[in-house]
C-alpha cells in the first residue's frame, strides 16, 4: 500500500467532502432542504459523539480494560431510549430561544448573564482542547501506521507537520462551511451533510474491519465467541463503581459536550427528528461497538506484543495485507476525528466570538458610534479568528505534550469537564428557583476541582503539578491532595475527581441557588425555560398557577403601557381583597387579562401570549394564523381610525371657526345693543329734563313753547330711531316684502332729489343731472331704491362741507348692470372710515347736525342686497362718491318669497 | 362768595341746555363746551368748581379726558360727575377706574343732577 496512493486517497476524500458540503450548502440556500433535513442526517450527525478516541481507542480500551469500554455507549443510549424528553426538552428550549451554543443556553437561563456565557465557555475550550490534540494525534498516528509500511521509507513529514496541515485544513473546512453566514438559527447545512457522510464512512469502515476480523481472521462467530473466552478480556473484573460513574458521566456528556449540543440542540431542524435518533442512535452505537471486542482479542492474540492496541483497526488488515481494507479503517478514523475536530471547532468559535470576542471589542468601542453591519461583520470575523486559535490551541497542546499517553485518557477527563455544566443545566430547565448566583457558584467550584483533581495530574506526576504536591498536598495539607480530597483516599482518580467536582458543584448550585434571589429577567427565562413544555394542545382555559403574576404584569405593561396595566393589575388585586399589583393568578383573572390584553394584540395573539407565559397551552399554527388575520384586522381598522380622525379634525376647525365666528357676533351684538341703548337714551334724557322743568317752574312762556319745542322733536327722533331699527331688521332678515314695479329711472331720480331737498334746505347745493342717460325701465322695489336715493342725496347735502355744495348724478349702463353715481365736491370720507360707513352707528361726525342716528347707510345696503344690487364707496373721485349697482334683469334672490311670479314677470 | 362755577362738556345740545337750566337756576355758574379733543385745554383754562363730562364724546371720550385730568397735578381733585347713556355696568365700573367722583346714568332726574354736583362742590370746599 504505497502511501502516495494513501495521500490522493485521503485528498480525494478530503474534495468529497468538500463537494458535499458545498453542494448541500447551495441547496439550503435555495430552500431545497429535502432530505437534507431528514431524521436520518440528524442522526448520522449526531455520531461526531464516536470520535477517533472510540473508533481506534475502543479496541484498545478493550484490550486493556475489557468491557468497560461499553460505559461510553451505554451512557447516551440511556438517555436516548430513557431520557428522550429530557432532550426534547432542551431542542424545544433551544429552538424557542434561538440558542446558539451551550454557554448561550446557560447565559441565557439564567437572566442573560455573560459572566455565566464566559465562564461556560472557558470551561468548554478547557476541556476541548486537549480533545481536540487527540484527534490530531490520531490522526498523525495513522498516517504513521502506513509510513511504517513504506518499504522504500518514504520521505514521510514529520508528524509535526502533519499534524499542522491536517489542523490547517479542518480550519479551512470550518471556516469556509461554518461562517458562510450568521443565520439566526445557527444551523450549517454542509457540515452537517458532510459529518452525516462520514458518519456513515467510519461505520462502514469499522464494520468491514470486524466482519474481516471475525470471518478472515477467525473462523466465524463461534470460533470468536471461543477465542474471547481464552482471552484475558473475559476475566476482567467488573468495577461496579467505575461502570456507573462512566456511564453516568458519558450519558451527561451527550448533552454538555459543545459538540454534542451543537448537533443535537443548534442543528436541530426538527423536534420530531428526535424519535428516530431515539432508536437509530443507540443502533448506530451498538453497531459501532459490536466489532470492538473481536478485534481487540484476536488483535491481542495475532499481533506481536507491545503493538498499540489502540491501533488494531488499522494494523490487523496491514498486518493481513489487505491494503484496502486498511486504507478504509484509515479513512473511518480520519473521518472520526475531523467530523469531531470541525464541529467542536464550530461550536467553541461560536461561544468564544458570542461570549468573549464580541462582547469585549463591543465593550472597548462603547465611545465611537458604529452602525449595525459592522457588528455583523465583526461576529463573522471573529468567528473565523476563533475557529483559527481554537485549532491552533488544539495542535499547540499536542505540539507541547508531544503526542504523549496522557492522551489517552483525555476523552473521559473531557466528559468530566462538560459534565460540570450539567447541575445549571438541569436545573435551568427543571428548577424555576434556579439562580445565576447558584449556576455561577456551581460551575466554578466543580470547573476548580476538575482541573485540580483530574485535569492537572492528568499530565502525569511531575507533569503540570509537582509531585510533592500530589504526594503531600498544598502547603502539606494532606486532606487536600489533589486525588485524595478530604481524606478519601483508595479511590479510582478518575471516580474521585468525577464524585468531589460534581457533588460540590451541585452543592453549591443549590445552596446559592436557594440563598439568592432571581432578577426579573431571570424569572422570565426562568418560566420561559422551564415551561416550555408542559402542553395541553387546544385548551382555551387556563389552569391556576401557570403563569406568575410578575411575569404576566411584565408582559402586560409591555402591551397596555406602564400605567394601564398597573391599574389593571391593582383593580384585580384589590377584586381578590389584596394589595399591591400582583393578585393571585386564578383561571378567572387570566381570563379577563387576555380579555384585556385582547383589545390591544387581538385575541389570538393574546392567548399565544399568555401561553407563551404560563405554558399551559401551545401556540399553534392555526393560532399563529388567527393573529396574523388579526393583524391586518387591526391594520385596516387603524386605517379607518386614521380617516376618522382626519374628518374629525377637519370637523374641529369647522367649529373652531363657526365658535370665532359666534364670538365675534357676540361682540358686534353686544356693542349693537351698548349703541341703541346710547341712541335711545340720549333723546329720552332730553325728553325727561324739559318734561320736568316744564312741570316745576314758573316759566316764561316764551321759554315753555322753545322746551316743548325741544321735547317734540326728541320724541320725533326716538321714532325715527325705531322706525330705522325696525326697518334694518326686517332687512337683515331678508324678510321685506318687496313690491316690484318698473319705472323710469329719471322719475325715480327726480323724486328723490325733491324729497331731499327737505333736509337742510336753506343749504346752497345744486345737483347736477344728465336726463339723457337717465331715461331707461327698471325693475324693482321703486319705493325703496328712491329710499335709497333720498338718503345719499340727503347725506350728501348735510355733509359736503363745500361752500357751495354740488352733487353730480350720473347713470351708466355696463352689460346687464345699472350703476348710478352720487358724487358731491365736498374733501370725501377720510381713507381709514371709508370701510365702516355702512356699518351700524358708523356716524362720523356731530349728531347735532346730522340729525340721526347712523343707520341710514346701513339700510341702503341692506336695500340694495334685497334688491339683487350693492352700493359702494368709491374713492379717489374728488368728493364723497357713492355708487348703486342695479342688475337691469332684476335677479330673484332665493329668499324672496314673490320671485316666482318675478320670474314670470322677467319673461315679459 | 363767589358765584360756584360748573363745566359741562357735553355734544347733545339739548340735554346740554337741560342741565344748564337746572343748574343756572340754582345759582350756578355754566358754561358748555360740546367737544372732546379740545376739552382738556378749556377744563385747565376753566378751572371749574365742578365738571360734568359725558362718556361718549366727538373727538375724544370722556373717560380719556378724565384719565389725563387724574395725572395732571392742578386737576387730580377736580370732582367729576360722569354721564353717559350707555347705562351699562360696564361704563360705570370704567368711570370709577378712570377717577369718577360720581355717575349718572342717562336719562336722569334734575334732582339727582342738581344733589350730585351739590354733593360734589361742597365736599371739595
Amino acid at each position: 500500500m504505497p502511501f502516495n496512493i494513501l495521500v490522493a486517497v485521503c485528498l480525494t476524500y478530503v474534495i468529497l467532502l468538500f463537494l458535499v458540503a458545498f453542494v448541500a450548502e447551495r441547496r439550503a440556500q435555495r430552500g431545497r432542504l429535502g432530505w437534507l433535513r431528514s431524521p436520518l442526517v440528524y442522526t448520522l450527525s449526531l455520531s461526531i459523539y464516536c470520535t477517533a478516541w472510540t473508533f481506534y481507542g475502543a479496541v484498545g480500551y478493550a484490550a486493556r480494560s475489557g468491557l468497560e469500554f461499553m460505559t461510553i455507549y451505554l451512557g447516551p443510549t440511556l438517555v436516548f431510549v430513557g431520557w428522550w424528553w429530557v432532550l426534547r426538552k432542551l431542542v424545544r428550549i433551544g429552538r424557542a430561544q434561538r440558542v446558539t451554543s451551550i454557554a448561550d443556553l446557560i447565559s441565557s437561563r439564567y437572566g442573560k448573564s455573560n459572566l455565566l456565557g464566559v465562564v461556560v465557555t472557558l470551561m468548554a475550550v478547557a476541556a476541548s482542547t486537549p480533545y481536540i490534540a487527540l484527534q490530531l494525534q490520531s490522526v498523525t498516528l495513522s498516517f504513521g501506521v502506513f509510513a511504517a509500511e513504506t518499504p522504500e521509507g518514504w520521505a514521510l513529514p514529520d508528524q509535526g507537520a502533519t499534524a499542522l496541515w491536517i489542523a490547517g485544513g479542518l480550519a479551512l473546512f470550518t471556516i469556509l462551511f461554518g461562517t458562510r453566514n450568521l443565520d439566526a438559527n445557527e444551523r450549517h447545512h454542509g457540515v452537517v451533510m458532510a459529518i452525516a457522510l462520514e458518519a456513515v464512512m467510519k461505520l462502514l469502515a469499522l464494520l468491514a474491519v470486524g466482519v474481516f476480523v471475525v470471518w478472515g481472521l477467525a473462523d466465524g462467530v463461534g470460533d470468536v465467541l471461543a477465542r474471547i473466552d481464552a482471552s484475558p478480556i473475559a476475566d476482567w473484573p467488573l468495577q461496579p463503581a467505575r461502570w456507573a460513574g462512566l456511564t453516568f458521566v458519558s450519558a451527561a456528556a451527550i448533552m454538555t459536550l459543545p459538540r454534542m449540543f451543537q448537533v443535537l440542540v443548534v442543528e436541530n431542524a426538527d423536534e420530531r427528528h428526535l424519535a428516530t435518533a431515539g432508536w437509530a442512535f443507540p443502533l448506530y452505537l451498538m453497531l459501532m461497538s459490536l466489532f470492538v471486542v473481536p478485534i481487540a482479542v484476536v488483535g491481542l492474540e495475532l499481533m506481536p506484543a507491545g503493538t498499540n492496541p489502540d491501533l488494531f483497526v488499522l494494523t490487523l488488515p496491514l498486518a493481513a495485507g489487505k491494503g484496502k481494507l486498511a486504507l478504509l479503517a484509515f479513512l473511518g478514523g480520519f473521518s472520526s476525528a475531523t467530523s469531531m475536530v470541525i464541529v467542536a471547532a464550530i461550536a467553541l468559535s461560536t461561544m468564544v466570538s458570542n461570549h468573549i470576542v464580541t462582547p469585549l471589542w463591543l465593550a472597548l468601542r462603547q465611545g465611537s458610534a458604529r452602525e449595525p453591519g459592522d457588528v455583523r461583520g465583526l461576529v463573522l470575523m471573529s468567528r473565523r479568528v476563533s475557529i483559527g486559535a481554537v485549532l491552533a490551541m488544539g495542535y499547540g497542546y499536542y505540539h507541547l505534550s508531544g503526542g504523549s499517553a496522557a492522551l489517552a485518557s483525555i476523552g473521559l477527563i473531557a466528559f468530566v469537564g462538560a459534565a460540570q455544566v450539567l447541575p445549571a443545566m438541569m436545573g435551568g430547565i427543571f428548577w424555576r428557583g434556579a439562580t445565576h448566583v447558584g449556576a455561577t457558584a456551581g460551575l466554578l467550584t466543580g470547573f476548580a476541582i476538575w482541573l485540580y483533581a483530574l485535569f492537572l495530574p492528568s499530565f502525569g506526576t511531575g507533569g503540570l503539578i509537582s509531585p510533592h504536591i500530589m504526594a503531600d498536598g498544598p502547603f502539606g495539607i494532606g486532606w487536600l491532595r489533589p486525588q485524595a480530597l478530604f481524606g478519601i483516599t483508595g479511590l479510582d482518580p478518575l471516580l474521585h475527581a468525577m464524585f468531589w467536582s460534581l457533588a460540590l458543584n451541585l452543592l453549591a448550585f443549590v445552596v446559592f441557588s436557594l440563598a439568592s434571589f432571581p432578577g426579573p429577567m431571570e424569572r422570565l427565562q426562568g418560566v420561559a425555560f422551564v415551561n416550555v413544555f408542559d402542553q395541553a394542545p387546544g385548551a382555551r382555559g387556563w389552569a391556576r398557577g401557570g403563569a406568575e403574576a410578575e411575569d404576566l404584569l411584565s408582559m402586560s405593561q409591555r402591551i397596555l403601557g406602564t400605567e394601564e396595566a398597573q391599574r389593571f393589575f391593582q383593580g384585580q388585586a384589590a377584586g381578590q381583597g389584596k394589595a399591591g399589583y400582583l393578585p393571585d393568578t386564578t383561571p378567572d383573572f387570566i381570563a379577563r387579562l387576555e380579555r384585556q390584553l385582547a383589545g390591544s394584540v387581538g385575541a389570538a395573539t393574546a392567548h399565544a401570549m399568555i401561553a407563551q407565559l404560563s405554558g399551559s397551552a401551545s401556540v399553534s399554527v392555526q393560532d399563529l394564523i388567527a393573529v396574523a388575520g388579526e393583524a391586518a384586522e387591526i391594520k385596516e381598522y387603524s386605517a379607518q381610525l386614521e380617516a376618522k380622525s382626519e374628518e374629525l379634525a377637519r370637523t374641529a376647525r369647522a367649529l373652531s371657526a363657526a365658535n370665532e365666528k359666534l364670538t365675534e357676533l357676540s361682540v358686534q351684538k353686544d356693542a349693537f345693543l351698548g349703541q341703541i341703548s346710547h341712541e335711545l337714551r340720549t333723546p329720552m334724557t332730553s325728553i325727561r329734563a324739559f318734561s320736568e322743568i316744564l312741570m316745576e317752574s314758573d316759566l316764561s312762556e316764551q321759554m315753555r313753547a322753545k322746551y316743548a319745542e325741544i321735547i317734540h322733536e326728541e320724541a320725533r327722533r326716538l321714532t325715527r330711531l325705531l322706525d330705522d331699527l325696525l326697518d334694518l331688521s326686517v332687512l337683515e332678515n331678508r324678510k321685506v316684502q318687496l313690491n316690484i314695479g318698473v319705472a323710469n329711472l329719471h322719475d325715480l331720480i327726480s323724486k328723490a332729489v325733491t324729497a331731499a331737498s327737505n333736509t337742510r334746505p336753506e343749504r346752497n347745493f345744486v345737483v347736477q343731472r344728465d336726463f339723457s342717460t337717465e331715461h331707461m325701465p327698471v325693475f324693482t322695489d321703486t319705493d325703496r331704491l328712491v329710499q335709497v336715493f333720498i338718503n345719499l342725496i340727503s347725506n350728501s347735502r348735510k355733509y359736503c362741507d363745500a361752500e357751495r355744495g354740488v352733487l353730480r348724478i350720473e347713470v351708466k349702463r355696463r352689460g346687464q348692470q345699472l350703476r348710478v353715481d352720487f358724487i358731491d365736491n365736498g374733501s370725501g370720507i377720510p381713507k381709514k372710515a371709508q370701510g365702516l360707513i355702512f356699518e351700524k352707528f358708523a356716524r362720523l361726525t356731530d349728531t347735532s347736525r346730522a340729525g340721526g342716528a347712523g343707520l341710514g347707510l346701513a339700510i341702503c345696503r341692506e336695500i340694495m342686497a334685497n334688491l339683487g344690487g350693492d352700493i359702494d364707496y368709491v374713492p379717489g373721485q374728488g368728493g364723497a362718491a357713492f355708487r348703486v349697482t342695479l342688475p337691469l334683469q332684476r335677479k330673484v334672490p332665493p329668499f324672496d318669497r314673490s320671485g316666482a311670479a318675478q320670474a314670470d314677470l322677467n319673461d315679459l | 362768595m363767589a358765584q360756584q362755577h360748573v363745566l359741562l362738556i357735553e355734544d347733545e345740545p339739548n340735554i346740554a341746555e337741560a342741565i344748564r337750566f337746572i343748574l343756572t337756576r340754582a345759582g350756578w355758574r355754566v358754561s358748555l363746551h360740546g367737544d372732546g379733543s379740545d376739552a382738556l385745554a378749556l377744563i385747565r383754562d376753566a378751572a371749574p368748581d365742578v365738571l360734568i363730562l359725558d362718556l361718549m364724546l366727538p373727538g375724544r371720550s370722556g373717560l380719556e379726558i378724565l384719565a389725563d385730568l387724574r395725572t395732571d397735578s392742578a386737576l387730580a381733585a377736580l370732582p367729576v360727575l360722569m354721564l353717559t347713556a350707555r347705562g351699562q355696568g360696564r361704563d360705570r365700573d370704567a368711570a370709577e377706574r378712570a377717577g369718577a367722583s360720581a355717575f349718572l346714568a342717562k336719562p336722569f332726574a334734575n334732582a339727582d343732577v342738581l344733589d350730585a354736583v351739590r354733593r360734589l362742590a361742597g365736599g371739595q370746599v
